[in-house]
């Protein structure tokens, strides 16, 4: 059955309908018009819907949507914007740290989640961190280039 | 062509670095030249198929070449900008639109930047634009064309007066063919190609703006999915459409010979309809064994071809003291994109649009228009990106699927793979064996060289009439591209190393005329193609790395019973300047010590570490590479770990280098997840890797080696293709740098801990272990 649901997605609350069990990815793709979390799996194996809920990433690919309830959901899009993007946002920019770009979700969301906890980790930590994200492109170094460069960042603020 | 415009362009193309993501969000499903156009102007011998100039100054250019997040889009809108001498900010580029985008067939075989980037095509018309636009000046002012200068768009003669591009031309034809005089700006005078310009893409990408094919979303359109047979070859019997009566929001099932899809209002009913659907399907044949894979590839019927044959092979190795023999053996792989497939179709009664991520749109439209029964000009093929696709992944079948579906329902569909729709059923990179046979002269030059390898083959890029090389096609009723069974005829004409069959350090004559890279004149390279149980089709270096893999490693070993340093070893037989100019550039870099194979005072424990090396003339001339890798060993896991990789790459003019590297980079830590991890498996009846539990890859949590990357470039040399030659020498280089530290040989790819230590077994049992 359809039902009436209050989303909390990127600071902004949306009214949508859907079956309850609809996985969150597929709400925050046709019902937002979202385009930072995409299908890659839908097993939560490679990381490419993930999102971020209670400071924790999530795959949104495995949670049905009336799981989420009134946790604030956020989205690749919701860090920062082309105008201003977020810090980390910044230093993949700057290190050019993607290729084709469909797992930067995965990559971005999941390295935040980390370092907003604790600035102060190892390299070892931020890939241990990174274990379920995937990359086809293999742009693993310049992405770990720039967590880094954004974790310094954050241990010098 | 590239001659030097220094006398009166040199203050030409201003560099103008800075641009957020405007231009390419605006490059949205409805993405539109300034012009009308139709299939009848596009013309690639006209100017007006390439490029406009708008009464904004804004320069539309048209390409048949497309951007998988290789920047391709980058490197053509910076070619447009240094011919025309304006900002790259004032390029807007679309990327191959069938109702726009003149036919440049499939992104593929690292062919954009040789097709585009040196004296026709996309660099000829915007220099032919350039040169169009000066005359016209020229005439306004009444001064010669010499004695005029460009600055980002604007012409200023010598008495002051000046005028803009779209002054001249702004929103009007050109009227004019390309001039096959038009001069290509002298590489010296470049300021905008050969720049590190930020890749277009990348603000839009990290904040999570950029539109992919799996965004596209038309009014009115609904959600498909595709039901796939449980294996290979098997056909439908049985389908109960009242399995999925109550699936909320079901608008059809559809069936069309042995093709099961359906169709749903939500992405979500359709993946439950899709799962919920009762369908019966009669069997396929029994599939061989994996284990016994490469027998069994040996035994079939095979199309066989011979690159080179000097005709006295078998006689120099039959006279030989002792032949030294090896057999080299290369799994199925998988493209394994990222996002699973997508695509979105829009089919009328009288004309269909398909927005695809597809390498070939100009093919895609022609197969779609015989899928659909429907006239050519009526089909429409939109690229937008998917993810990375590294070859003919899924989204060729995706946009039939999702063209088919539409049709039956009159609508327009969304169609997205699930992973194991994506993994089960691509094309998958061929598995290859090679046996290679060679004998040494006393002083420890190779004499003769003999190669056979067999490869697997089904189906392939449909191209433009063969729907049946993918697996919509042939659920349709059309037949797979399969190898026709004959003997080989001797080689004949111009010689040619498109697959990288022939090692570079064979001669390569044919009728007198030598084309190889080596000196080996005693030589023979044949190749049986033989029917493949599994589709295959084009991925990332297609059988340029399984053939690479088994050349270089060969001659490692042949290196290693000269006691040579194999650098030099592999000098002795090369004469090629351009595979000598990487190889010496990589072994400098890396600061190479002479010394041969395996190294001296190996351990029997703990971990050991040694250095390999390997280099290749891309299909022969289209780019070239040396790569050397250091690389650890657990000998009680048999666990391989790259350390540092030291590149050297030959591509000729370099439109970005920031680009490039990136592309260096990837292309080689992919090319170790598939030395190291990758390989498709199956059992009795079907693909078992068919996600990322059971097909492995490099995940990012893996401890990536360092990688350097040196660049050799020639003068006067035109431009090659680059993003495929790093990955071609990745497992050649890891296998003998293995070699090197343990003195085991490793064979057969992926080079798994058990591999490893297999070998090292077999090592310690020809008691060749130091």
């Amino acid at each position: 059955m359809r039902e009436k649901i209050t989303l909390n997605v990127n600071g902004l609350l949306h009214l949508i309908e859907a079956d309850p069990e609809t996985p969150l990815l597929f709400v925050l793709n046709d019902d937002l018009g979202l385009r930072g979390p995409r299908f890659g799996c839908g097993m939560a194996q490679c990381g490419a819907c993930t999102v971020i809920m209670r400071g924790q990433v999530v795959r949104s690919c495995v949670m049905p949507v009336s799981e989420v309830g009134h946790e604030e959901i956020t989205t690749l899009e919701g860090l920062g914007t082309p105008e201003q993007p977020h810090p980390i946002q910044q230093a993949f920019i700057d290190e050019g740290a993607a290729q084709c770009g469909f797992c930067l979700s995965g990559v971005i969301l999941t390295a935040k989640a980390v370092l907003d906890v604790n600035s102060d980790v190892s390299d070892q930590e931020i890939r241990d961190a990174l274990g379920g994200v995937l990359c086809r492109c293999f742009t693993h170094t310049r992405m770990l280039r720039a967590i880094r460069k954004y974790a310094d960042s954050r241990r010098r603020t | 062509m590239i001659q030097s415009r220094r006398d009166f362009l040199g203050s030409c193309g201003a560099l103008i670095v800075g641009f957020g993501s405007g231009p390419l969000s605006q490059l949205s499903a409805q993405g539109q030249g300034p012009f009308e156009t139709h299939l009848s102007r596009i013309d690639p011998r006209k100017l007006d198929s390439w490029l406009a100039v708008g009464d904004d100054g804004v320069i539309t250019a048209y390409t048949g070449k497309c951007d998988f997040g290789q920047g391709i889009l980058t490197a053509q809108s910076q070619l447009v900008a240094e011919e025309l001498c304006v900002s790259i900010a004032r390029v807007k580029l679309i990327q191959c639109d069938t109702s726009i985008c003149p036919d440049q067939g499939t992104t593929s075989g690292s062919q954009s930047t040789p097709t585009n980037f040196n004296s026709e095509n996309l660099a000829l018309a915007a220099a032919t634009a350039r040169e169009a636009l000066l005359s016209l000046a020229a005439k306004k002012f009444g001064e010669p064309v010499e004695n005029l200068t460009v600055t980002d768009g604007v012409i200023t003669g010598t008495k002051g007066r000046r005028v803009r591009y779209q002054d001249l031309i702004g929103n009007k034809q050109f009227n004019l063919p390309l001039s096959v005089t038009a001069k290509r700006r002298s590489v010296a005078d470049w300021t905008v190609l050969g720049k590190p310009i930020p890749s277009l893409d990348r603000t839009a990408l990290m904040t999570g703006q950029f539109e992919f094919v799996h965004h596209i979303r038309v009014p009115g359109m609904l959600h498909g999915r595709v039901v796939r047979p449980p294996a290979m070859g098997a056909t439908l019997s049985h389908i109960d459409k009242q399995s999925v009566q109550n699936v909320r929001g079901l608008v059809k099932v559809v069936v069309r010979k042995d093709f099961v899809g359906v169709v749903a209002e939500t992405q979500y009913g359709a993946i439950l309809a899709a799962r919920q659907l009762a369908v019966q399907w009669n069997p396929g044949p029994e599939l061989p064994p994996q284990k016994d894979f490469f027998d069994h590839l040996q035994k079939q019927p095979a199309h066989d071809a011979l690159s080179v044959d000097s005709q006295d092979v078998d006689a120099q190795l039959a006279g030989a003291a002792s032949v030294i023999r090896a057999t080299y053996k290369y799994p199925y792989q998988m493209h394994g994109s990222l996002g699973a497939s997508c695509a979105v179709a829009d089919v009328k009664s009288d004309s269909a649009t398909v927005w695809s991520s597809t390498q070939s749109a100009y093919p895609t439209r022609s197969v779609v228009s015989k899928l659909l029964n429907m006239p050519i000009e009526k089909v429409r093929v939109i690229y937008v990106r998917g993810s990375g696709c590294y070859g003919l992944n899924g989204a060729d079948a995706a946009s039939f699927d999702a063209a088919i579906l539409s049709q039956e329902v009159g609508t327009p569909v969304r169609l997205q793979f699930s992973r194991q729709d994506e993994m089960m059923w691509e094309n998958l990179g061929s598995a290859c064996t090679v046996q290679l046979r060679a004998c040494l002269a006393h002083d420890g030059r190779v004499v003769a060289w003999d190669r056979q390898d067999w490869v697997a083959s089904l189906g392939n890029r449909p191209g433009y009439d063969q729907p049946g090389n993918v697996i919509t096609g042939m659920l349709l009723g059309y037949e797979p591209e399969l190898p026709e069974p004959r003997s080989a005829k001797p080689p004949t004409g111009q010689f040619r190393n498109q697959s990288n069959t022939v090692p570079s350090y064979f001669a390569g004559c044919i009728d007198g005329k030598c084309g190889g890279d080596g000196t080996i004149r005693s030589e023979r390279a044949l190749t049986h193609t033989v029917r493949s149980p599994f589709f295959t089709g084009p991925l990332r270096s297609p059988l340029r790395i399984q053939n690479t893999f088994a050349n270089e490693c060969f001659m490692d070993e042949l290196c290693a019973n000269a006691e040579a340093d194999p650098v030099a070893f592999r000098l002795l037989h090369l004469q090629n300047s351009r595979v000598i100019g990487v190889l010496k550039a990589a072994a400098q870099a890396a600061r190479w010590e002479p010394r041969s194979s395996p190294k001296a005072g190996i351990s029997h424990g703990g971990t050991v570490s040694g250095r390999g090396i390997a280099c290749v003339a891309y299909e022969g001339n289209n780019g070239y590479s040396a790569l050397v890798v250091e690389v650890d060993v657990d000998l009680e896991t048999g666990r391989v770990q790259p350390r540092r990789f030291v590149v050297a790459l030959d591509c000729g003019p370099i439109s970005n280098p920031d680009g490039l590297r990136n592309q260096i980079e990837g292309g080689i830590l992919q090319g170790m997840s598939r030395a190291l991890v990758e390989e498709v498996t199956w059992d009795n009846r079907r693909v078992t890797s068919v996600d990322w539990e059971t097909y492995n890859s490099l995940h990012l949590d893996y401890e990536m080696p360092t990688v350097e990357t040196v660049f050799v470039t020639p003068a006067d040399v035109p431009a090659t293709g680059a993003g495929e030659t790093a990955i071609t020498v990745t497992p050649a280089a890891i296998g003998n740098a293995i070699f090197d530290a343990t003195g085991a040989r490793l064979r057969e790819v992926p080079f798994t801990p058990q591999r490893v230590k297999a070998a090292l077994v077999e090592r310690d049992q020809r008691g060749e272990s130091i």
